[in-house]
């Protein structure tokens, strides 16, 4: 009879701490890690590195992070699981190896791969419409830059069988970092999923993986609340989820021992409706998961059982994230001071229309915000009276500019200066005035399972 | 004799996040206790959520209900001018746009918001146990 086994969250995303992931090693008795690098935006910022340089195009923070957590996982037999390849995932299986090997150590290292349908998506003729507005991919098919398929977890089962200690993938459906692990330890139905039971644990196995994903959100962090959110403890010292998952799928949410955060109810709940759309119906490569009747209940300090998530078989199709550039930005900030700091802000904000609209600079939208007074609400934030506005210490004004035209962007920086000798007076912090940045939309569409074929290849050990 | 009624914004009987999947935003909504789903259930329908978020989102609000966990969900179509590496706006991925939903403003009876708020929550909290 198999036990429990437990499985911590890594990083949230491309740029997250690792600290809190030292004590799920160390005092939290996890088998497993699985970390989370890339988000869809993130796939836009590695596309970015592709184009300086193809070797580089994946999230780099897995090498530092792996040389402070490898010494402490390898003692423990902690084994770890992420998606940090993202458009080169070999590249960085081999970055890991070359840099730990330095220090002296050598893990088996897997990598998972086949996410990449780029240039199916760009074969002329194809169809493969916006998953959310319907539109044909003929639109953007010129200007795509990547497009990769959310791999499931037989991959990752693949590589664990294949006693992997480190599996490093591209693009999988997030969840599937830790239903690889739960599948390949506690022996589940995964591909040969038959009966509503092997496709209730799978639900709760990917249940795991989403309350799991997103580091310090599914243990306090982010906790979006009024007048609650300060009572969760220490966050500085946060400790991130860690789910106690037995053999029959039934799961405890917690985390290490003398950690900061908070898990009860209400922040696994919270983490729990993140970033789903229909709770019913919440599809995933592996299982589609049914929420309708999961319960959590606390059963003591920072430990909290889930039940309840129900699955059925997966659909013939998996979920595309794809990017296309879609013109570029500049944006500049800028600060006046009392007086009259809100008059000022408007002026300016004119002047440079005026100035746009003279040079006959061609663009799609200049778009106005004042950072401390509406850009997180917008309109749902009403500004106080102009009045009130002007006796302010000061003001920030945010102008982004979008473009199809790069020297047009390159050159909105420019419109600027002049004015702090010859404008409104009392300003400061000009910023942003030489940057300038593509833009890349995002087309989330579908692609038949069978068009995608997934590989697992390990290193050489010593390579 | 009919109570008279109290407007109060969400943030004052529930809390809630947000996200981004591409174009959309999508929001949990969480009671602390049980009054205060049925006050969520009531008071807070996709028509006007959809109406809250009209000056400025124009797209289409879905709602879900979840007993289970007394909380609701909502999905608001078209949000993210194209996704967050697109979006011009400082909050380019949505995620202070829970807190504006909490800005929503409901009506219910003062016994009502008394019970929504004073009523055990269910989950264990550290302060319950710390502070009196």
């Amino acid at each position: 009879m198999t036990n429990a086994i437990r499985i911590g969250s890594g990083l949230g995303f491309y740029g997250d701490n690792w600290e809190p992931v030292v004590a799920s090693i160390e005092r939290g008795q996890v088998q497993f890690i699985a970390s989370d690098h890339l988000a869809e935006l993130t796939l836009a910022i590695l596309q970015k590195d592709r184009q300086r340089d193809p070797a580089l195009s994946y999230a780099r923070d897995v090498v530092p992070m792996l040389l402070r957590l490898w010494p402490l996982m390898q003692p423990r037999g902690v084994r770890f699981v992420c998606n940090a390849g993202g458009l080169n995932p070999m590249g960085a299986a081999q970055a890991v190896q070359k840099t730990l090997a330095a220090a002296g150590w050598h893990p088996r290292i897997a990598v998972v791969s086949g996410d990449d349908v780029l240039t199916q998506l760009q074969a002329p003729g194809e169809r493969f419409d916006h998953m959310m507005n319907g539109a044909d991919v003929a639109s953007v098919r010129e200007r795509l830059v990547f497009g990769n398929a959310y791999l499931g977890a037989q991959p990752i089962v693949d590589a664990l069988d294949q006693g992997a200690d480190i599996v490093i993938t591209g693009r999988v459906a997030d969840a599937a970092l830790f239903l690889g692990p739960l599948v390949h330890a506690l022996g589940w139905k995964l591909a040969d999923a038959a009966t509503p039971e092997d496709f209730h644990r799978l639900a709760q196995g990917l249940t795991v993986g989403h309350l799991l994903e997103c580091s310090g959100q599914g243990s306090g962090g982010n906790f979006g609340s009024q007048g609650s959110w300060q009572n969760i403890p220490d966050l500085a010292h946060i400790g991130y989820p860690i789910a106690e998952v037995w053999p029959d799928g039934t799961t405890f949410i917690t985390k290490a021992p003398d950690t900061g955060g908070l898990v009860n109810f209400d922040t696994v709940r919270q983490q729990l409706l993140y970033e789903v759309h229909n709770p019913h119906a919440y599809f995933s490569p592996d299982v589609v998961l049914d929420m309708g009747q999961i319960q959590l209940h606390d059963e003591g300090q920072h430990r909290v059982r889930l039940t309840g998530a129900k699955g059925s078989a997966p659909t013939n199709q998996l979920k595309v994230v794809a990017g296309f550039q879609d013109g570029f930005k500049a944006e500049i900030s800028w600060g006046f001071s009392w007086p009259d700091a809100w008059d000022k802000v408007q002026a300016a904000e004119s002047m440079i229309r005026s100035q746009l609209k003279q040079r006959q600079l061609p663009f799609d939208e200049l778009f106005v915000e004042y950072p401390g007074l509406n850009s997180a609400h917008g309109p749902l934030a009403p500004l106080p009276p102009a009045a009130e506005l002007n006796e302010r210490a000061e003001i920030w004004v945010r102008m982004v500019l979008r473009t199809r035209s790069k020297a047009v962007a390159d050159g909105f920086g420019r419109l600027f200066p002049w004015m702090a000798l010859s404008g409104p007076a009392y300003t400061c912090g000009f910023q942003g005035l030489n940057a300038s940045s593509a833009l890349l939309g995002i087309w989330p569409t579908l692609i038949p399972r069978d068009r995608v074929q997934a590989r697992v290849e390990m290193l050489e050990p010593g390579a | 004799m009919t109570a008279t009624l109290l407007k109060i914004p969400l943030a004052r009987i529930a809390h809630a996040r947000s996200g981004d999947k591409a174009d959309w935003v999508d929001f949990g909504l969480f009671a602390w206790n049980e009054a205060g789903y049925r006050l969520l259930e009531r008071e807070v329908t996709a028509a006007k959520v959809q109406a809250h978020f009209a000056p400025w989102l124009p797209g289409q609000v879905d709602a879900w209900p979840l007993p289970n966990i007394l909380a609701m969900k909502f999905v608001l179509h078209g949000a993210l001018q194209g996704g967050g590496a697109r979006n011009l706006r400082l909050d380019n991925l949505g995620k202070a746009m829970g807190a504006a939903l909490l800005r929503l403003e409901i009506d219910v009876t003062a016994e009502e918001l008394e019970q929504a708020q004073k009523s055990p929550r269910r989950g264990w909290w550290p302060e319950m146990s710390t502070r009196t």
